[in-house]
């Protein structure tokens, strides 16, 4: 058990997630008072014990089925020890792991589509469990051997139960009522018991691929990164829309953290007035310093954001962040484009939730001149000709994109006047930098002229950008 | 491996003999914690289990409203311990949190000293006398220490406190004792269960993380809600509990400001029985649903989405 803990630790640090010495050797404390053979027990302790986020609490769940809920008895071994850890009753469950599509006592379609309904109508947890599998078993179509995460796998078997068909069944066996809400609370809770099915298809799955080639070759596969590492750029939907729930805490603690180091900075300059009148009561000898109070200079912030297709979610990001914080700032003007400019300060004017604001930039700005390519140089000269003059020593530009110019002229030249007026230029670029200047990137070109190019690949590199730049 | 860590601290806080646990098992925690109208989940159980047994504080984490304090007042009542509560908010300092000296008294003392006729002795005296236990006031950690009786401490929204401030509650939660510079250092005179309760207003530190067991306390699954309205709404009948639990479900997948807690839904349920009403239907919901919702427009929205109408003016 120790040895196992320390592989699923070693996963835990693999995936993202802190794990002190402290905390390993409670979660071994743990196991000795709890009871090993309850599976739910072990995951609440581990999790007690080895994670402290929230936020953390998805990685550590597909890490801990990987590595706790396999061990799956060889073949026809039902109800042994194995399959009481393993919390999976193994009863009925069709052919053994590996033997993949077919298989003996293979039900046929609408056999296991019956089961499927049924199960799902009387929420009977132990036929789902066996309908699963046996849905697994004649879909999915699992090679041995296939370095794969399982999602492939569960797109086939989903796809052969016809999940369409399945809803309006159950629709229609669970009766709508006449109002509208209840209309709307019957279908609620037929996707409620379609994601049951999901999940329980997905145990399946998970259970043979592990069977096929052990936990910790699975756990890399399906090691999902903490929501501030995924890169904004490649985030699938389901981690679009856990960044989007990560940003409005993560802006809220970034806002407080300024503030309270602002306030923290208690000293201005020496206040020569002041030390001078006091240093009349020590016979003009000044012992006792006075100082200015500090008066932090708050900075301007020009935000320019590409938001064509490519980088439009990062653009989104960090304007949300941007404002979510604003009151950090003495100032924030935002301006969006992709090959034609528009400012849209006014958006976020008077809006409670920047998300709002963030969510009418498409529908309002009006960022398209000609064929809706990105041509950043048009745009740069566009924001120079109409707002360099607004620019003062104070103001910092944050330009936002890849710099992928679509063979557009650069008009570099423009870059370099707005960093003669302002305080400093930024540029962030969401992709790695290993594909700088790659293919049409011209960042290097715009980059000669800011003071500093930064890689924003995920939301921890965005909130430590922005957390400097106030 | 080595000693249990129970005896550990025992043995650390001097304390003779190791007191009994608490709790029998995670299933022991749940029924009696049902018995003080808390239903928990399995989570929720054995974090709680673990804590007494490992001799560890717990850091609950959650939306507002989803029973953090509850469950410790439950537990609480559940082990028949008094419950010390401090509550957290930024500016709270050691003098409200470990303890103040009684200057007043402190005064008192030294003025009735000096009718007596005064000397170097008498004053050596008396200086040791004004820094005793008598002169102090205890705040709420030093009192859960000090108790005689069993107690429960509940640290309530620690993220308030300022990150300094967190620093001052590392030696109560790691070594339960207390050093204060004119009396030394106080020890706890039992093993007290210790909850922290945070809605993640910021990051905690890590020293403070690392010394607690965690437990995140989300929205209770349908089954359990109902279950929880069942058992804190006298004359709620099982079909209306459900739902309300099903409403409550809905809406909660909305993309709202801010999702319904536990507690108002407890509220709305409570309206419901008053009332007099056995069925939600689109009516009763558009006329109540303020009480879920504390935003004019996720009013609009849920109106529009679930009621699929107008909202009312």
């Amino acid at each position: 058990m120790l040895s196992l803990l320390a592989d699923f630790i070693g996963e835990l640090r693999a995936a993202g997630i802190p794990v002190s010495m402290s905390e390993h050797v409670d979660a071994a404390r743990a196991c000795e008072v709890i009871d090993l053979a309850d599976r739910d027990g072990l995951r609440t302790a581990l999790a007690a014990t080895l994670v402290k986020d929230g936020g953390h609490l998805p990685a550590f769940d597909a890490a801990f089925e990987v590595f706790f809920a396999l061990r799956e008895p060889p073949a026809p071994a039902e109800g042994e020890a194995g399959a009481e850890l393993s919390g999976a009753s193994g009863a009925g469950e069709g052919p053994g792991p590996g033997a993949g599509a077919g298989g003996g006592g293979a039900l046929s379609a609408a056999e296991i589509a019956e089961m499927i309904f049924r199960a799902l109508r009387d929420r009977d947890a132990g036929a789902l469990r066996q309908g699963a599998g046996e849905a697994v078993s004649r879909y999915a179509g699992l090679e041995p051997g296939r370095p794969v995460g399982g999602t492939y796998y569960l797109y086939r078997t989903l796809r052969g139960l016809e999940l369409e068909a399945l809803a309006e069944r159950l629709r229609q066996s669970l009766g709508g009522e006449g109002t509208a809400l209840g209309a709307r609370l019957a279908r609620d809770e037929v996707t409620a018991r379609l994601e049951s099915l999901r999940r329980e298809v997905e145990r399946v799955i998970r259970e043979r691929l592990v069977a096929d080639r052990g936990s910790a070759a699975l756990a890399k596969s399906v090691r999902k990164p903490l929501p501030e590492d995924v890169e904004v750029m490649h985030a699938t939907r389901e981690e679009m829309a856990q960044l989007e729930r990560a940003l409005r805490p993560l802006s809220r603690k970034l806002a407080v953290r300024l503030a309270r180091r602002r306030r923290r900075r208690k000293r201005g300059p020496v206040d020569l007035r002041h030390t001078v009148r006091r240093s009349l009561s020590t016979g003009g000898v000044p012992l006792d310093l006075r100082f200015k109070p500090p008066r932090p200079a708050k900075p301007e912030i020009f935000v320019v954001a590409d938001v064509s297709g490519s980088v439009a979610s990062f653009a989104r990001f960090t304007l949300h962040l941007v404002h979510a914080i604003s009151s950090q700032f003495s100032k924030v003007r935002s301006f969006v484009f992709v090959d034609g400019l528009d400012e849209v300060t006014q958006l976020f004017e008077g809006v409670e939730d920047p998300a709002e604001a963030v969510a009418r930039i498409n529908a309002e700005a009006d960022v398209i001149a000609f064929d809706g390519h990105s041509d950043y140089g048009r745009a740069l000269a566009a924001f120079h000709e109409r707002y360099a003059r607004d620019l003062t020593t104070r103001s910092t530009v944050l330009i936002l994109g890849d710099g992928r110019n679509n063979y557009h002229e650069t008009h570099a030249e423009v870059v370099a006047d707005l960093r003669r007026r302002a305080k400093a230029v930024y540029w962030l670029n969401p992709e790695p930098a290993a594909y700088w200047n790659s293919g049409d990137s011209v960042i290097a070109h715009y980059g000669a002229h800011c003071d500093r190019v930064v890689e924003c690949r995920t939301l921890r590199q965005l909130e430590a950008f922005v957390g400097e730049l106030a | 491996m080595s000693l249990d860590p129970r005896a550990e601290v025992a043995e650390r806080l001097g304390l003779g003999e190791v007191p009994p646990p608490r709790f029998a098992s995670p299933d022991d925690v749940r029924e009696r914690l049902a018995k003080s109208d808390y239903l928990s989940d399995a989570a929720i159980a054995s974090t709680t289990f673990l804590a007494d047994r490992l001799a560890k504080p717990v850091l609950v984490e959650g939306p507002a409203g989803t029973g953090k304090t509850a469950l410790a007042k439950a537990v609480a009542e559940a082990v028949g311990a008094r419950l010390v509560r401090l509550q957290c908010y930024e500016g709270l300092d050691e003098s409200k949190a470990l303890y103040e000296w009684n200057y007043r008294k402190q005064l008192l003392r030294i003025q009735a000293g000096r009718t007596e006729s005064g000397g170097a002795e008498e004053w050596r005296a008396l200086e040791e006398d004004i820094f005793a236990e008598e002169f102090m006031l205890t705040r709420p950690l030093l009192e859960a220490i000090t108790a005689e009786d069993p107690v429960v401490l509940l640290i309530d929204e620690v993220d308030r406190v300022e990150l300094e401030t967190e620093a001052l509650l590392l030696e109560v939660l790691s070594e339960y004792q207390v050093s204060i510079p004119e009396l030394g250092t106080v020890r706890a005179r039992q093993v007290p269960m210790v909850f922290l309760t945070s809605n993640n207003t910021r990051e905690l530190s890590e020293a403070l993380k690392r010394r607690c067991l965690y437990l995140y306390v989300g929205y209770p699954s349908i089954e359990r809600e109902r279950d929880i309205i069942l058992a804190r709404v006298p004359g709620v009948s099982g079909a209306l509990a459900t739902r309300i639990a099903q409403v409550v479900r809905s809406l909660r997948e909305l993309d709202l400001k801010k999702a319904p807690s536990v507690s108002e839904t407890l509220d709305w349920a409570r309206t419901l029985v008053v009332l007099g009403r056995e069925e939600i239907g689109d009516e009763e919901a558009a006329a109540t649903l303020h009480i879920l919702l504390k935003y004019q427009s996720d009013i609009e929205r849920a109106t529009t989405e679930l009621l699929g109408g107008r909202p009312r003016a």
